[in-house]
């Protein structure tokens, strides 16, 4: 018989990472799984093994502390692992996990799904150009591989990363060409109440951007990018001021660059929760649709909890006091006494959760921006497909997600929609007249990732399909 | 001129550097690093043609979801900011 462990916990960042810790403290046997070679997430991402020495940095510390907690524990860790399919056999769940080119089942009896976020890029003409890459993408290059995305950078979206991107840049020896933000002061001075509790991340900041003006590196507040110039490589970036709610009014500058790190802040993975039936919800705050889910974890669905970003965009510090927390809470559940705990750490995390969504809010796309997309410009970078051949389909009478999906193959490409639904289901709202609220994101379906056909079919023989009776005449 | 975030890029040591090929080019790395940052660094910035309209794509999300950076390994399509260089590894393009 196969093993079947008390916990399996899908995603080594933040939450999933400390959610195992504490369910591994109190007794439980616990898997992790996670696709990248090392635990800790995109946030809390591990060097490469090429880098023998450089300077710390604070991500880069918490990071590491995770990690060495981790190793020391009785964890069943399982790095590179893919999990592209999830289903409840009778009362345990088993997962398809796809590693070194194989796919074996994982089983366990609770499931914490940890998946976090990814990044949101409102298309514009000239984004697909090599050269151009995410802002979240961008800060996997420099903490993994003390990498810069060219030699010179214009750096350009919302929220705080932004500055952390730009600032990474000049760390690690490149020139950021300009700051481009669609952002403007005055949202920040709104933030700043919510920053003042927050008086290291806010000096943090504060010194990113004296930097940047020290350095004389020009800084577009209320602006974005509305062309990347180049066909094999990028030239030039183009700039537009923005109105208040986000939309390009007038050409600015044309900003000669080699790379550009764009990115309108970041929304919750919640395909692998929305496949197992958890109902989600609207909420800008939290990066558009959420899993519907309580503080600790609990879902509509039994034995299946989810925390940290994939449950809404609220930072690494309210992911691993949730994954504390909800480890707690699945300990609870399998019998163990923790409501002391879990009470000192619902409240931690409450207020780190409060500061996170005030983050959010600056960084979420206002619908004036979906004016960037040209009517020529690729919207669906794996088929190809641009906002006019959606927006014909959209008028034939496809008002879903789901119904572009079919009519299109738009989200049926290798990324299975990761980089397209957001813009399409705004651009549906627009079209239609609709609130973004109303266009639900379309039904997740396995495989979770890419999966070889091969390691699906798994040892699988021809000979062995059943072949059934033929039905009576 | 006063910096306030200092350059600390002299202060990087990276592993001993190797050799592999992409799409039959020589290209230098260093021993385990992430091969999408190795081609980057290399200046190799296309990585494939996008199937229906050749254009050229790149690394693009960094972290696995986007599928733009795939390339071919011993037969294999993988994405090449899942994957690791190594002396002598041949990297072909998958598309």
């Amino acid at each position: 018989m196969r093993d079947v462990f008390d916990i399996a916990i899908l995603g080594a960042g933040p939450a999933g990472g400390n959610a195992a810790l504490a369910s591994v403290q109190q007794g439980l046997r616990t898997v992790l799984l996670d696709e990248q070679p090392s635990a800790g997430g995109q946030v809390w991402r591990a060097r490469s093994a090429s880098i023998l020495a450089a300077p710390e940095t604070p991500e880069s510390r918490a990071g590491a502390h995770l990690r060495s907690k981790l190793s020391t524990s009785d964890i069943t860790y399982l790095k590179d692992a893919r999990v592209w399919q999830i289903a409840r056999e009778g009362d345990i769940w088993q997962l398809q996990v796809l590693s070194g080119g194989q796919s074996d089942a994982v089983e366990a009896n609770a499931l914490i799904l940890a998946t976090g976020a990814r990044e949101f890029v409102q298309p514009v003409p000239g984004w697909t150009t090599p050269g151009v890459i995410g802002l979240a993408g961008a800060t996997a290059l420099f903490k993994q591989n003390l990498t810069l995305p060219g030699r010179r950078t214009v750096v350009s979206g919302t929220g705080p990363l932004l500055f952390y991107v730009a600032s990474e840049i000049r760390r690690l020896g490149g020139e950021v060409a300009a700051v481009v933000t669609p952002n403007t002061r005055a949202d920040w001075l709104r933030a700043l109440p919510a920053l003042a509790g927050k008086p290291r991340l806010l000096g943090r900041g504060a010194l990113w951007i004296a930097d940047l003006m020290l350095a004389r590196v020009p800084i577009y507040w209320g602006h974005a990018v509305t062309e990347v110039l180049g066909h094999d490589a990028v030239s030039d970036v183009k700039i537009a001021r923005l109105d208040a709610e986000w939309a390009p009014q007038k050409h600015v500058a044309t900003i000669g660059a080699d790379s550009l790190c764009l990115g309108n802040g970041l929304i919750p993975q919640i395909e692998p929760a929305q496949m197992l039936g958890v109902p989600i919800h609207y909420d800008a705050a939290l990066g558009g649709w959420v899993p519907d889910v309580s503080p600790d974890g609990v879902t509509t669905i039994a034995s299946l909890y989810l925390c940290g970003d994939g449950t809404g965009i609220r930072g690494a510090n309210a992911a691993a006091l949730q994954g504390r927390l909800v480890g707690l809470r699945v300990a609870a559940d399998l019998g163990r006494n923790t409501q002391q705990a879990r009470t000192a750490a619902q409240r931690a995390w409450r207020r780190a959760a409060c500061f996170g969504r005030s983050m959010t809010v600056l960084s979420v796309a206002r619908p004036g921006l979906q004016a960037v997309t040209s009517e020529d410009t690729i919207i669906c970078r794996c088929e190809s497909i641009t906002r006019r051949q959606l927006l014909e389909e959209i008028d034939k009478g496809a008002a879903s997600a789901n119904a572009v999906k079919s009519g299109l193959r738009v989200g049926m490409g290798p990324c299975g929609g990761k980089f397209c639904q957001t813009a399409i289901a705004a651009l549906i709202a627009k079209s239609r007249g609709r609130d973004v609220s109303t266009v639900a994101p379309p039904t997740a379906r396995p495989p979770l990732r890419p999966v070889p056909l091969g390691a699906a079919a798994g040892s699988f023989d021809y000979d062995d399909l059943p072949i059934p009776k033929p039905a009576p005449l | 001129m006063i910096r306030l975030v200092a350059d600390q890029s002299a202060q990087i040591r990276r592993a001993a550097e190797v050799r592999f090929s992409f799409d039959g080019a020589d290209i230098i790395g260093h021993a385990g690093e992430n091969l999408a940052a190795a081609l980057l660094r290399a200046g190799c910035l296309i990585l494939r043609n996008a199937p229906h309209d050749d254009t050229p794509r790149g690394a693009f999300c960094c972290m696995g979801l986007c599928q733009e950076c795939v390339v071919r390994i011993d037969g294999q399509v993988v994405e090449a900011c899942r994957s690791e260089v190594a002396e002598g590894l041949i990297v072909e393009r998958a598309g």
